[in-house]
C-alpha cells in the first residue's frame, strides 16, 4: 500500500544529482578509446612509430655509413658487428635498410598526403556541385583510374628518367583518384542531410559548408583511405625501384635493396630477407591500423 | 485565434503565386498560391509525397522554383542571387523535421547556434551572450552549450534546431513537420513552446505537418495539399467544423478520436488506394481516382481554388 510517510520530496540539489549524465565527450575521444581497445591496431601503431623512429634516428646512431664500402667484409652473414650482414660491396645492410626506410616512408607519407589534399578538394567540389560539373570531373577521374600505372611509369621513364622525381609524379597522378571518389561519395551522401540544408538556409557559403560541415563529417572514411593508401604508396615505390625505375645507388630504398639482393638470392638469402621483411612488416602494420581505425570510426561496421 | 497582429492591421508578409517545382518530370509542386499575414500561422497539411515539404523548401530557396513568384514583404525574391538572398536569409528561417539529422554531429550545441551569427557577422563579443540567451529561450541551459548533439534527447535537439533558427532574429519561420519525429508527450511541449515564442517575438509561421490535430491547435488558417496543389484553404476552425473538399473530409475523418464511444459512431470515409505518382498525375481533378464522390466528368475538369465565401477556398466545384 502507498504510505506517504515513506516518501520525501527531493531537494533541488538532489534532483540534479540524480540526473544521469555521462561526461561530455567528443566523437574523437570515443574513437581513440575504441581504437586503443583494438590490440592489432595498437600493435600496428606501435610498429609504425618504431619504424619511423628507427628511420629518423637509426642511421645516425649506427657506426656505419649507408654508402661506406668495405670490400674486406663483402657478403658477410648477420653477426654481432653487422646485424643484418653486408652486401657485395661490404655495406652494412642494417643501416641501409634503416636508410631505405627514410625514403620509403617519405614517399609513402608524402604521396598519401598529396593525394589527400588533391582528392579531398577535388572530390568535395565534384560531389557538392553535382550535375554536369560532377559528371565531367568524375569522367576525368575515371580516365586516370583506368590507365594502368605502368603506362605512366614507362612514359615518365622516357621523359623524366628514373629517380625519385618520376616516382612522385607517378604516385601524384594516380593516387588521388580513389580518394577523390571516396570523398565525393561521402559528400553526395551528406549534402542532402538536413543539417546541410540548415546551413544553406542560414546563408552559409559553399566553401563554409564544405569545410565546416561536409568534410568534418566525411573525416572517418578519409582517414581510413589515407591509412590504406600509405602502404600502397610504399609498395608502389618498392616495386618501381625493384624494376629499376626508382632511386639509384648508392641511395637505398627497400625496393632497391630487394632488387640488388635478388641476383645472389641462392647464396646470400638474408640480403633479400631483411628489406623484403621491412616492407612486409610496414605494410602489415598500416593495414592493421587501417582496419582498427575503420572499426573505431564506425562501430556499426564491426561484426 | 490570430496571434500577434491585430485583426485590423493586416500586413502581408509572404505571398506565393502559382509556385511550381518540377524535378525532371515529377511535378512536386504544381501551381500553389497562398499568402501569409504577419503574426499568423498558416498550416500546410497533406499526405507524405504531396509536395508540402518541397513547397517550404522552394519558398526558402533551397530549390529554384520552376515557375511562379515568391514575394516577401513586398519584394519579389524569386530570382535573387545567393548574395542578394543573404539578407532575406535573416528574415526567413526553417525548423526541420528530423532532430537527429538536422544538427551537425561534429559541432557543439553552442557552435551550431553560433554559426548563424558568424555568417551574418554579429560581433564576436555579443555572440556568447546571445547563444546563452537563445538556449534559455528554448528551455535549455547555457551549461549545455558545450555538449554535442548525440548527448541530447530528440526534444532537446529540436529545441537546439529552433534556437539556431531564432539566432538570426527571423520574422517568418517555416516549420517543416517539426514535431512528427518526436514522442507524443514531447510534441505538445514543442508546439506550446513555438506558440509562446510566437507571442514573445512576434513570429509568423508556415507550419507544415501531416498531423491534422496538431495543426488545428497551432494554426490560424490551414491549407490542405494534394498532389502538388492546394485543394482547400480556410480559417482553422471553419475548416475543421465544415470541411468542403472530399479529400479534406476524408482526412479529417481519419483523425483518431481518443474516445471509443464516439469513434464507433463516427462515419469514416477512408480513402481507397495510394496517392498517385506525381510523375504521371491523373487528368482533370487529380483527386478523382480516390474521391468517394467522383463523377465521370471529374477526369476532365480543370479545378481551381474558388472562394466559397468567408475566406474559405475549395478546389472542388461540387460543394
Amino acid at each position: 500500500m502507498y504510505d506517504a510517510e515513506l516518501f520525501l520530496p527531493l531537494s533541488r540539489e538532489e534532483k540534479t544529482d540524480a540526473e544521469m549524465m555521462r561526461p561530455s565527450r567528443t566523437y574523437w575521444q570515443d574513437v581513440r578509446e575504441r581504437l586503443m581497445r583494438d590490440k592489432l591496431a595498437v600493435l600496428g601503431l606501435l610498429v609504425i612509430v618504431l619504424i619511423v623512429a628507427l628511420a629518423v634516428f637509426g642511421p645516425v646512431l649506427s657506426p656505419y655509413e649507408y654508402d661506406a664500402q668495405d670490400f674486406m667484409m663483402s657478403n658477410e652473414p648477420p653477426s654481432g658487428a653487422h646485424w643484418f650482414g653486408t652486401d657485395m660491396f661490404g655495406r652494412d645492410i642494417f643501416v641501409r635498410v634503416l636508410y631505405g626506410a627514410r625514403i620509403s616512408l617519405a614517399v609513402g607519407f608524402l604521396a598519401s598526403f598529396i593525394s589527400l589534399f588533391i582528392g579531398v578538394i577535388y572530390g568535395g567540389i565534384s560531389g557538392f556541385t553535382g550535375g554536369k560539373t560532377d559528371n565531367i570531373m568524375m569522367g576525368i577521374v575515371d580516365v586516370i583510374y583506368s590507365v594502368p600505372m605502368m603506362i605512366y611509369v614507362i612514359l615518365l621513364m622516357v621523359v623524366v628518367g628514373p629517380g625519385l622525381k618520376s616516382i612522385f609524379i607517378t604516385l601524384g597522378i594516380s593516387y588521388w583518384a580513389p580518394m577523390a571518389r571516396i570523398v565525393r561519395a561521402e559528400v553526395m551522401r551528406l549534402k542532402n542531410e538536413e543539417f546541410i540544408l540548415a546551413a544553406r538556409v542560414l546563408g552559409a557559403s559553399p566553401g563554409r559548408i564544405l569545410l565546416r560541415h561536409l568534410i568534418p563529417n566525411a573525416m572517418g572514411p578519409i582517414l581510413v583511405t589515407l591509412t590504406f593508401s600509405i602502404p600502397g604508396a610504399i609498395f608502389t615505390e618498392a616495386f618501381l625501384s625493384f624494376v629499376g625505375l626508382g632511386v639509384s645507388a648508392p641511395m637505398a630504398s627497400w625496393g632497391v635493396l630487394s632488387s640488388d639482393a635478388v641476383g645472389s638470392l641462392a647464396i646470400y638469402p638474408w640480403q633479400l630477407f631483411f628489406p623484403a621483411g621491412a616492407i612486409s612488416i610496414t605494410i602489415l602494420a598500416f593495414n592493421f591500423l587501417g582496419d582498427g581505425l575503420r572499426d573505431a570510426l564506425d562501430p556499426r561496421l564491426r561484426k | 485565434m490570430l496571434a500577434g497582429a491585430k485583426r485590423g492591421e493586416v500586413i502581408m508578409l509572404l505571398k506565393v503565386e502559382n509556385l511550381k517545382k518540377y524535378f525532371g518530370n515529377i511535378r512536386s509542386v504544381d501551381g500553389v498560391s497562398f499568402s501569409i499575414q504577419k503574426g499568423e500561422t498558416l498550416g500546410l497539411v497533406g499526405e507524405s509525397g504531396c509536395g508540402k515539404t518541397t513547397t517550404g523548401r522552394t519558398i526558402i530557396k533551397l530549390y529554384e522554383p520552376t515557375e511562379g513568384r515568391i514575394i516577401y514583404g513586398g519584394q519579389d525574391i524569386t530570382s535573387l542571387t545567393p548574395d542578394e538572398m543573404l539578407s532575406f536569409r535573416k528574415k526567413i528561417q526553417m525548423i526541420f523535421q528530423d532532430p537527429y539529422a538536422s544538427l551537425n554531429p561534429r559541432m557543439t550545441a553552442g557552435d551550431i547556434i553560433r554559426e548563424a551569427m558568424i555568417i551574418h557577422r554579429i560581433p564576436r563579443d555579443e555572440q556568447q551572450d546571445r547563444v546563452n540567451h537563445l538556449l534559455r529561450l528554448v528551455g535549455l541551459n547555457s551549461e549545455q552549450a558545450g555538449r554535442y548533439p548525440h548527448e541530447f534527447s530528440g526534444g532537446q535537439r529540436q529545441r537546439i534546431g529552433i534556437a539556431r533558427a531564432l539566432a538570426v532574429e527571423p520574422e517568418l519561420i517555416i516549420c517543416d513537420e517539426p514535431i512528427s519525429a518526436l514522442d507524443v508527450s514531447i510534441q505538445a511541449q514543442i508546439v506550446n513552446m513555438l506558440e509562446d515564442l510566437q507571442h514573445e517575438l512576434g513570429l509568423t509561421y508556415l507550419f507544415i505537418a501531416h498531423d491534422l490535430s496538431m495543426v488545428r491547435h497551432i494554426s490560424s488558417r490551414v491549407a490542405v495539399m494534394y498532389l502538388g496543389r492546394i485543394v482547400e484553404l480556410a480559417e482553422s476552425e471553419e475548416l475543421y467544423a465544415s470541411p468542403k473538399h472530399p479529400y479534406t473530409v476524408s482526412l479529417l475523418s481519419s483523425i483518431p478520436i481518443p474516445d471509443p464511444d464516439k469513434s464507433d459512431s463516427r462515419e469514416t470515409t477512408a480513402l481507397q488506394g495510394e496517392i498517385p505518382s506525381a510523375l504521371n498525375p491523373p487528368s482533370g481533378c487529380t483527386f478523382h481516382t480516390r474521391c468517394p464522390k467522383a463523377k465521370p466528368e471529374c477526369s476532365m475538369l480543370k479545378t481551381q481554388l474558388a472562394d466559397t465565401g468567408n475566406g474559405h477556398f475549395c478546389a472542388c466545384p461540387f460543394v
